[in-house]
């Protein structure tokens, strides 16, 4: 069992308030990830999880039980680390099994569980290798073997795949998740990467200045952001944001359009008119910087190569089941 | 870049300095080399000649040369394990987080900074002084009698003069070790349920391992020729009891005048010198490979 609930968590650092009160349902077996620009207090968010840092107020329960003042170890958690962590002087082996090592497990039981974890990540022919004898990838495995040799309630992630090359990246990204439903521990995960997030997630936290914006499943998010700064967090490239009197006529402050849901005609007739000023042409994908005069600069995304060039005038038409439109606070508008 | 235009240009930058070195080194070395081999005594000036390897001879089957190695020997490797038993508590306590450690910390590192000799002076006479001294005070406070350090323990004395010089460098090196330890390194071994011991033992020890490599080497090179303590306080007495090589040969030179057996002692001692070296680096050197 791995359920996790936050009930009000706050931390301050002196007079900053980081966490600025937390309320969270983690379900047992479940996929979250904490999400938010640098400085949004996810990393703190995970760590006070852990019980590597104090909470200030409220209380964080696992399993029903309130462990603010449980250490970290006895909170049954294991944890990755951004760095990894690993011990330098000790072998693969000795990583993994300095955990069940601590807590006075017998030595054959500690080697068929090593050995097992490393099967599982295919660590097995580097087990008594040295850390710096690994690659990237592979430390980053070792890192996660020493995590699930504990049987743990559930993982936390730091950031794990934030030092590894783009490709090993996504790669490790899907190891990672199905690691996770393969043993259908509960996981939390820290990133930045929205990417990440929405492949990564059964349900995304996303996080800005210290508060919840929003808790939901991946397309939730997408498609019914809760307000402005998740509209604009979730979705690459950015959706565009429009104010003024085109908002006004539907009704908000501010309407927002991704850029995967603006049409794109050549000289085409309605919609909003522009100039193109960078067109991106990724083959499977063109990306448009259009220059649409009072709407402001706007980003549009044609499926498909589309032959247009700078200074081309276009005319962007959105898709009308798919503006969103927010009120002066920021809050979504839904009809 | 490096043409060969660049390469001869800095040859010729680089000549006379390395011509100067090599000149500070080799000139003293093949005047000891050729004093060695010399009948040359200061009190019967006129009579040098050539003994071949008499001096050595006379020197090596010495019973103070005996003596004085057991004595070089005995002080490196107290002054050694004293200064590192002590320095890793100690760095590990100056790598806390309290109020006013800045000034703690320079306090800490002070005695490196004061004169073997003076700091040998205060020892003697301020501290150790068996009538007038602070621990024959401390002694009398518990109705103790005093103890007469460089006449009962004089060996045990000197390695305390010297252990105290020592610590701060240890512990300062020790404790900049300390603070490269990974963050993350010792939340890792909290998580995995380390206690502090074990987190001592597991993480932090074998991290000191290359700042203690360091630390052994370079108090070696130093403590092989300790001098002036030993001057200051028990002039190598009672008997040879305090008498290291380093005190020896300048007694051979300048007390018995007596400069070829002096020199012969000194090649000795380089030679000394490079077998613990050789030894040192085979035991702890393989600390230092990355």
């Amino acid at each position: 069992m791995g359920q996790i609930t936050l009930q009000g968590v706050q931390k301050s650092f002196g007079p900053v308030h980081i966490i600025k009160g937390a309320d969270l349902d983690i379900a047992d077996g479940s996929f979250v990830v904490f999400v938010g620009p640098s400085g949004c207090g996810k990393t703190t968010l995970l760590r006070l999880i852990a019980g590597l840092e104090d909470v200030t107020g409220g209380a964080i329960l696992i399993d029903g039980r309130n462990v603010v003042d449980v250490p970290p170890a006895k909170r049954g958690l294991s944890m990755v680390f951004q760095s990894y962590a690993l011990y330098p002087h000790m072998s693969v082996r000795g990583n993994i099994a300095f955990g069940l090592k601590m807590a006075g497990i017998a030595k054959d039981e500690i080697n068929r569980k090593v050995e097992a974890a490393a099967a599982t990540l295919n660590l097995t022919p580097y087990l008594d290798r040295k850390p710096r004898e690994l690659s990237g990838g592979q430390r980053q495995r070792v890192a996660i073997g020493r995590a699930i040799v504990r049987e743990p309630k559930a993982f936390l992630f730091d950031e794990p795949l934030s030092n590894l090359d783009a490709a090993l990246r996504v790669q490790m990204r899907l190891e990672v998740t199905r690691l996770q439903k393969q043993l259908g521990t509960t996981a939390i995960y820290v990133t930045h990467d929205q990417v990440e997030a929405m492949t990564m997630a059964d349900k995304i936290v996303v996080l800005n200045g210290g508060k919840i914006e929003q808790y939901g499943s991946p397309l939730e998010l997408y498609e019914k952001p809760a307000n402005l700064f998740v509209a604009g967090f979730i979705g690459s490239p950015k959706m565009n944001f429009v104010t003024g009197d085109l908002a006004k006529q539907q009704g908000a402050a501010t309407i927002g359009v991704r850029p995967e849901h603006l049409k794109v005609e050549r000289d085409g007739q309605g919609g909003w008119h522009g100039t193109v000023s960078v067109a991106e042409h990724l083959g499977s994908d063109t990306f448009l910087y259009v220059d649409a005069g009072p709407q402001g600069m706007l980003t549009a995304r044609y499926i498909g190569e589309l032959d247009l060039h700078p200074g081309d005038k276009v005319s962007l038409i959105p898709d009308p089941a798919r503006i969103h439109r927010f009120d002066d606070s920021g809050k979504s508008i839904h009809a | 870049m490096a043409t060969q235009q660049t390469q001869l240009l800095a040859r010729t930058l680089l000549t006379p300095a390395v011509a100067l070195l090599f000149i500070w080194m080799i000139v003293p070395l093949a005047l000891t080399l050729y004093f060695a081999t010399l009948h040359y005594n200061l009190l019967d000036p006129g009579s040098e000649s050539f003994v071949g390897l008499e001096n050595f001879r006379y020197f090596l089957t010495d019973p103070a040369f005996l003596a004085s190695l057991q004595n070089t020997l005995v002080l490196v490797g107290s002054v050694l394990a004293i200064t590192i038993i002590l320095g890793v508590p100690l760095a590990l306590l100056l790598d806390q987080q309290v109020v006013g450690l800045s000034i703690v910390r320079l306090m800490v590192i002070a005695p490196f900074f004061v004169m073997p000799t003076v700091s040998a002076l205060v020892w003697k006479n301020l501290l150790m002084h068996p009538v007038s001294g602070l621990f024959a005070w401390i002694a009398h406070l518990f109705g103790l009698p005093a103890i007469d350090w460089f006449n009962d323990a004089p060996l045990f004395a000197v390695i305390l003069i010297i252990s105290w010089q020592w610590l701060p460098f240890a512990t300062l090196i020790l404790l900049t070790a300390l603070q490269s330890l990974d963050e993350e390194q010792k939340e890792a071994a909290e998580m995995d349920g380390a206690s502090a011991i074990s987190t001592f033992i597991y993480i932090t020890l074998p991290h000191l391992a290359r700042p203690i490599t360091v630390v052994i080497l370079i108090e070696t090179i130093f403590l092989l020729t300790v001098f002036a303590e030993i001057f200051v306080t028990t002039g190598g007495g009672p008997g040879l009891q305090t008498t290291n090589i380093a005190f020896l040969i300048y007694s051979q030179a300048l007390i018995q005048y007596d400069v070829g057996s002096a020199s012969a002692g000194g090649l000795v001692a380089v030679v000394l010198a490079n077998i613990v070296a050789f030894f040192l680096v085979r035991i702890v050197g393989r600390n230092l490979e990355a």
